[in-house]
């Protein structure tokens, strides 16, 4: 199967097909809550990343609260 | 210089009488806000948060770092601090939007501190941009806390878009120049129906105090104690000095004089 080609949190990765969003969570953080997701800019919310796979040259930004303000 | 005490805060002048800052309808016991940003490490802050006494605390929304142990999300969620996600960073209205959403989503909160600025240099906030993203955040349902210039003009004007609070710069971020136009504050405070929060450029413990005299209803400071050299004392202390200058707001100073007054009865 043809990989993904996708870039998460500003870098270029190659993904399994019919990879979701919480498995690109899971990839990045052991974090389960205080997290929110983008893909092209769109917030998804956490209700739907189970049901959100990542289409070819998505931009993916995984984000967290960090100290700062 | 004359201070003029509205009757609801007189209403407060026992010592010791329960005196909550309420933004939005929600009450602070503590009038201290404090901010994350530039803590050498999460125990650091950890200490400092507790010492501050601080109920709600500022945090930045930033990509998810593979390499980082820890987050300051947990430091707060253990402390039972409520956190203010900030749009710091953002040199528009859109980018301000993209981020309080973001926040939104991730913390679970519709309250945030607003921050637009103009330059990296500065770090000012752009007035036409802050004033325009305030305005499409409350629109969209946010509870939104402007990081504002000393500009009492802008002030109201954010006040009429329907922020929550309105949050003037001492000096600018990260400073310690302290409150530059005092004067400004003044009106921004006599005229405000929203809490007045002085953000940005305390360096000390008498400044906070000031900010408080000057009739603010609470401080939000951050790099004062994450970059002092020991940051749970200097939390320690601006707690004190915020506590100190409310009470003394509320208690009235004594008119200034040019000459002297003896406080002891003349002899016989």
């Amino acid at each position: 199967m043809t990989p993904v080609d996708v870039i998460i949190n500003g870098e270029r990765r190659d993904l399994a097909p019919r990879t979701t969003v919480a498995a690109v969570v899971r990839s990045l953080t052991e974090q389960t809550s205080g997290i929110a997701v983008t893909v092209n800019d769109e917030v998804v919310p956490k209700a739907s990343w189970s049901g959100t796979e990542v289409t070819e040259n998505d931009r993916v930004d995984v984000l967290t609260a960090v100290q700062g303000g | 210089m004359t201070t003029r005490i509205s009757e609801a805060e007189s209403g407060t002048a026992a010592a010791g009488a329960r005196d909550p800052l309420v933004i939005a309808g929600r009450e602070f016991g503590s009038r201290l806000i404090m901010g994350t940003g530039g803590a050498p490490s999460l125990q650091l802050l950890r200490e400092a948060l507790t010492a501050s006494g601080t109920e709600m605390t500022t945090v930045a929304m930033r990509r998810v770092s593979t390499t980082t142990q820890g987050s300051v999300w947990d430091v707060l969620r253990d402390n039972g601090i409520r956190p203010l996600p900030n749009t710091a960073g953002c040199f528009t209205a859109t980018d301000a939007l993209r981020t309080a959403r973001l926040a939104r989503e991730a913390l679970s909160t519709d309250w945030v501190k607003l921050e637009v600025v103009a330059d990296e240099r500065t770090l000012l906030p752009d007035p036409v941009e802050l004033l325009d993203a305030a305005e499409r955040l409350v629109d969209d349902g946010f509870t939104v806390l402007p990081y504002t210039n000393d500009d009492p003009v802008l002030a109201r004007r954010l006040e009429q878009v329907g922020c929550a609070a309105v949050m003037p710069l001492g000096s600018p971020i990260g400073s310690g120049l302290g409150i530059r136009n005092p004067h400004n504050i003044e009106l921004i405070v006599e005229q405000a129906g929203v809490p007045v929060i002085l953000d940005a450029g305390i360096g000390t413990a008498s400044e906070a105090a000031l900010a408080m005299e000057l009739g603010c209803d609470a401080v939000l400071l951050a790099s004062a104690v994450t970059r002092a050299h020991d940051p749970a004392l200097m939390a320690a202390a601006m707690r004190d000095a915020v506590t100190a200058g409310r009470r003394a707001r509320i208690a009235g100073r004594i008119p200034v004089r040019r000459y002297a007054e003896a406080s002891s009865p003349a002899p016989e």
